[in-house]
């Protein structure tokens, strides 16, 4: 028993797991109308499906980062280029009538762009990455600004607002554009070698340019994930709210990405990731906003809880952290 | 080289903008940037040693609701509040600074964890923004100057209370960073903290005493932006320790840590505040032309720094 819970407390996707299945304990004893599921002509509704489909927007966000994590960096722009994303989207759904096609491939475009730019700024011209996304967050927020002229612009195309509130087959749809993602990015890391890629260049990038792989070409390639994860944001966001507003959309997402894809087990010393531990981190702060709201808590205290998921996952992911709690158990020398 | 670089810039902008050059428009920078100023100050000694800190602008927010609240509401003095939110400024560093330390915690996620703790606790302190116009301290501080010349002299230029606490804090962080082991201290950690803590430094009480720095240097600001804003308001300084990184980054300071100047942020501030005051006040750009003027400057102020040789060369892992 005791090599169990041992072995248990290594496991890295237990903990966001069992954060998320105590607060869903808590709503099972205190507030069973959590758990309440209405159907309205065939789709499902509720706080449950809420969080999933609030949630939507950090998970894709969390998806993109955790393998920009897992290369030792950061990219604090998401929230911005989501806005670009957005406006864009909405700026060309009414410049051309409704051509869905084009505000996609508008959005989609340049996403890659400025995700190209991240990751040039980053492995080309070596440039830090907190200072390069630094950058590219200030200038995207300025690019959406241009294409705005600072007004706001409503968003009525439907596919859009499906996107962003839609049903299919009564779950909420964004979760679909989430399962798809989710599922892309778990091939192309596990089942072909660019995964391995990603960990060894997150782990030792000098190593791995001897070793012969094209550190500069994967790095560039996560930035560009992250930022077409971006954009998918983007979109359900505008599809959600209905406008594009280059002043609010997105902002502060970027920070809620980051503590989504710690709290899912990916250190941000970068190395090996966990795409589903970033899902269950995403879910795990969703979950914790909307008990809390409904718990009475005001909104505007949210920072707190927020703050103290980062500070209790940090200490249990510190070996020092464990080294006295396993103390407790029993001597035990902990290793990594 | 950063000097050189700062000449240039505010010689181009003297020529180019009517108006810029003056003593007392450089006075308006001082005293416009000096919380940005103070905040990059306690910054520049967490990068030296390594690490970062992002609570920092919400701490400054914070501070000023606390301040208005104690002042306002609770009917404390001002020379009780004051103090008493410098203290907890800096214990909420020295706070931070033992988990970096003790657990191994990473700067980025533990500060992290304190911007937002520090939000939150400003959110509870009071919701809604707290005017301190009314009130006979704040008034009298944030209405005085201190001339630099005699009437005579027009534009007359001066210098306010938030000016002068940046200033006298500079000259303090140079003290501390060249004549005081802590200093010392800071740039070894900076470099190796193995190396240092084998060569028998006090690697613990140095790294916990520079995040507690940097908070008192936060709650500092926060005292600075009353004075310069007579409000407390919990939700603000969004964004203000990103200014304050790029300000030491800009001053040439590496995020590796190890290397920089205090000298070097103070000039880094005033570019900074340079390039925005060229940009926001001086130019016809929209908001969004500003920040992507704002965006385009400092990306190419990185890429010099880069070029250049011997400076801003990042360590390879």
């Amino acid at each position: 028993m005791k090599t169990l819970l041992a072995n248990a407390i290594h496991s890295r996707i237990i903990w966001p797991l069992a954060g998320l299945g105590v607060l869903l304990l808590f709503n099972l004893l205190a507030d069973i109308e959590f758990y309440r599921i209405e159907i309205l002509e065939g789709d499902l509704y509720g706080p449950l499906i809420t969080v999933l489909k609030q949630g939507s927007k950090i998970m894709l966000l969390a998806l993109g980062m955790t393998l920009v994590i897992a290369t030792k960096g950061v990219d604090l722009s998401v929230g911005s280029v989501m806005a670009v994303v957005g406006v864009l989207a909405a700026f060309l759904l009414r410049e051309t009538g409704g051509n869905l096609a084009a505000a996609l491939a508008g959005g989609i475009g340049v996403a890659v762009i400025l995700g190209a730019f991240n990751g040039g700024m980053v492995a080309l011209v070596k440039i830090q990455p907190i200072v390069a996304t630094l950058i590219m967050m200030v200038l995207a927020r300025g690019v959406a600004f241009l294409i705005t002229g600072g007004l706001p612009i409503k968003v009525t195309d439907p596919a859009i607002r499906q996107l962003g509130q839609g049903h299919l087959l009564g779950l909420p749809l964004s979760l679909f554009v989430v399962a798809a993602f989710f599922l892309i990015s778990v091939i192309l890391t596990r089942r072909t070698a660019l995964g391995l890629f990603i960990e060894s260049v997150g782990d030792n990038e000098t190593a791995s340019r001897f070793c012969g792989l094209p550190t500069r070409l994967v790095k560039v390639m996560v930035y560009v994930f992250c930022a077409v994860c971006a954009c998918a944001a983007g979109l359900v966001s505008i599809g959600f709210s209905g406008i594009a507003d280059a002043d609010k959309l997105g902002v502060l997402y970027e920070l809620d990405a980051i503590t989504a894809v710690v709290v899912g087990g990916t250190a941000l010393t970068g190395g090996r990731f966990s795409l589903a531990g970033s899902l269950v981190g995403a879910l795990l702060i969703k979950t914790m906003e909307i008990t809390l709201i409904r718990q009475g808590m005001n909104p505007a205290y949210m920072p707190v809880p927020k703050a103290l998921i980062i500070v209790a996952v940090c200490l249990l992911l510190s070996e020092a952290f464990r080294t006295q709690l396993a103390g407790l158990f029993g001597r035990r020398k902990v290793s990594a | 080289m950063t000097f050189a670089v700062f000449v240039v810039l505010f010689t181009a902008m003297t020529l180019a903008f009517e108006g810029f050059g003056t003593p007392l428009s450089s006075c308006y920078l001082l005293i416009s940037y000096a919380h940005v100023g103070i905040l990059a100050m306690g910054m520049t000694f967490v990068i030296l040693s390594g690490g970062i800190d992002l609570s920092v602008g919400t701490v400054l927010a914070f501070t000023t609701v606390f301040i208005a609240k104690a002042v306002s509401v609770w009917g404390l003095s001002p020379w009780v509040a004051i103090p008493v939110a410098l203290f907890l400024g800096a214990g909420f560093g020295g706070g931070m600074g033992f988990l970096i330390h003790q657990y191994k915690m990473p700067p980025f996620l533990v500060t992290l964890a304190g911007m937002f703790l520090a939000r939150g606790l400003a959110f509870v302190v009071n919701i809604e923004t707290i005017s301190l116009s009314e009130h006979p301290f704040f008034r009298a501080v944030s209405s005085w100057k201190l001339y630099l010349a005699p009437a005579s002299f027009t534009p007359r230029p001066f210098l306010k209370a938030e000016a002068i606490i940046f200033l006298v804090l500079v000259v303090f962080c140079l003290y501390l960073a060249h004549m005081r082991r802590f200093g010392r201290t800071v740039y070894a950690i900076g470099g190796s903290e193995s190396s240092a803590t084998l060569m028998g430094l006090k690697v613990a009480r140095t790294k916990i005493l520079v995040y507690a720095f940097s908070g008192f240097c936060a709650a500092l600001a926060g005292v600075a932006f009353t004075f310069l804003n007579t409000a407390g308001k919990a939700n603000m300084g969004i964004g203000w320790e990103l200014d304050a990184i790029a300000a030491v980054v800009i001053g040439g300071t590496l995020l590796t840590g190890g290397s920089g100047y205090v000298l070097g942020t103070f000039l880094g501030v005033l570019i900074y505040g340079s390039i925005m005051t060229g940009v926001g006040d001086y130019s016809n750009l929209g908001s969004a032309g500003q920040r992507i003027s704002i965006g385009v400057l400092l990306l190419l102020f990185i890429l010099v720094q880069g070029l250049l040789p011997g400076a801003g060369k990042t360590r390879s892992s």
